[in-house]
């Protein structure tokens, strides 16, 4: 399953880095998401620095998705549904491989947001511990997650406006818990923080799990 | 899961067995109860005019559509209870391509050989095999043109070494020397213990290539008809 895992990841990244659509619209676009909540909520007015977590969060989230829908809309195209199936793969290990693929990806996303909210917005980084928890837990709740829903939507035409529709909502929980986090490791009080990364480690582990053994039956339906 | 199921002619065990074997696809049964033995080793010819379930029926005996009634084992597998454990046993060539566009040609063959668990030695000879070893194991498969994807899927296939090769059209978008190798990798993978199912339109050059012919109308085998062998319809 690991070595499956790997192959697929592996596999994905490289495809990643060839095509360089990551490169040229995902980052681009997230960059420009933080250049308009910038332009809405005026710096001056303090309300910039108070909404920057949570704005962090949106940015990743809608810039996220760019990656997960691409992620699956590469395995749709001229018959590689098939191939997938038929290669002996093991469908747990497509999902954890297609997963961390995923992961890196918004990790990498993360980072350049990261820079740019203390570049645009003047955020000071404080809490780095905290921050940098939130941030791994994080991800991986949004990467599993996004994965099984994308296997879900991947089967269907409308899968581009059906994957936000569906997976949004599911990551409500992850949102807030980030934003949460992020607030406390920003404004000097990491205890009030540390409980949302305890939940959305759950949530990671939930997923992960679900992951394992609802995937194959998902790709199977896809 | 294996099963149990009567030997074929030749008295050894099939490689395909269908006896009524009926898929749907939606409502519209596009094998409609169709009969066939393959032995190992055989080269078996499917034709049909279009839409006669040639496609399907190759998809059904590489596990990708259910069968829905009637008895259906491939390589010992009932595919009516399991339809997945057959499929890393078998290699088809379909009409999508199956590779990555953005990836070059080796990374492709490379990356679907160690999916099957093969060796990398494995997809560096079927690349020197395809001809396309060089320069244009580099190019990205999106730039290539239809002979020479179809010459990277085929390669991904024999990489695998698969027991059974379900080929549809597989002739398709290949210059003549192109399909001269089609023909020698058949001969060869029949000669080495492989079972070979293909589709194809050129049946000038395929019932030269076939032990067997089976023709398919509506969804059933029609009849049977010897090419270099009796054919083995039931």
């Amino acid at each position: 399953m690991l070595h499956d895992a790997w192959l697929i990841a592996r596999k994905d990244l490289k495809l990643e880095i060839r095509s360089r659509v990551a490169l040229n619209q995902v980052v681009p676009f997230a960059l420009l998401v933080l250049v308009l909540f910038a332009f809405a909520l005026d710096p001056d007015r303090g309300l910039l620095e108070k909404a920057t977590p949570g704005l962090y969060w949106i940015a990743v989230l809608f810039s996220g998705l760019l990656a997960m829908q691409r992620s699956f809309a590469v395995e749709a195209a001229d018959g590689v549904t098939d191939a997938l199936r038929l290669s002996g793969l093991a469908p747990e290990g497509i999902f954890l491989g297609k997963t961390l693929s995923v992961a890196v990806q918004l990790l990498v996303l993360e980072v350049l947001l990261g820079v740019g909210v203390a570049v645009l917005y003047g955020t000071s980084i404080t809490g780095w511990l905290l921050l940098l928890a939130t941030i791994v837990v994080a991800t991986a709740a949004i990467s599993t997650a996004g994965t099984l829903f994308g296997v879900v939507a991947a089967g269907l035409r409308v899968r581009e406006t059906l994957l936000p529709l569906l997976l949004l909502p599911v990551l409500a929980p992850v949102l807030i818990g980030s934003t949460r986090a992020f607030e406390a490791a920003l404004s000097g009080t990491p205890s009030e923080g540390w409980p949302w990364v305890g939940l959305m480690s759950v949530f990671a582990a939930v997923y992960v799990v679900a992951g394992i053994f609802g995937f194959g039956p998902l790709m199977e339906e896809s | 899961m294996e099963h149990d199921h009567p030997t074929s002619r030749s008295g050894t065990e099939p490689v395909v067995h269908l006896r009524g074997a009926v898929a749907l696809l939606g409502r519209f049964p596009a094998l409609a109860g169709v009969d066939l033995d393959v032995d190992r080793r055989r080269i078996v010819l499917l034709r049909g005019a279009n839409g006669a379930g040639k496609t399907t029926l190759l998809r059904a005996l590489a596990g990708l559509v259910p069968i829905s009634a009637g008895e259906a084992v491939v390589l010992g597998v009932d595919l009516r209870v399991d339809r997945q454990s057959v499929r890393h046993r078998v290699g088809l060539l379909a009409h999508g391509t199956g590779l990555y566009d953005e990836l070059s040609v080796a990374d492709n063959v490379r990356f679907w050989t160690l999916a099957a668990g093969a060796v990398l030695a494995d997809a560096e000879s079927a690349m020197v095999r395809l001809g396309l070893d060089g320069r244009l194991s580099d190019v990205s498969v999106g730039r290539l043109s239809t002979g020479q994807r179809r010459r990277t899927s085929l390669a991904c296939l024999i990489a695998r070494r698969p027991e059974l090769w379900l080929l549809d059209e597989p002739h398709a978008g290949l210059d003549k020397e192109g399909r001269d190798v089609v023909d020698e990798l058949v001969r060869d993978a029949a000669a080495a213990g492989a079972t070979i199912i293909l589709s194809s339109h050129e049946l000038d050059r395929a019932i030269d290539l076939a032990d067997e012919i089976v023709t398919l109308g509506g969804g059933v085998a029609l009849d049977d008809s010897g090419a270099g062998g009796d054919g083995n319809v039931a």
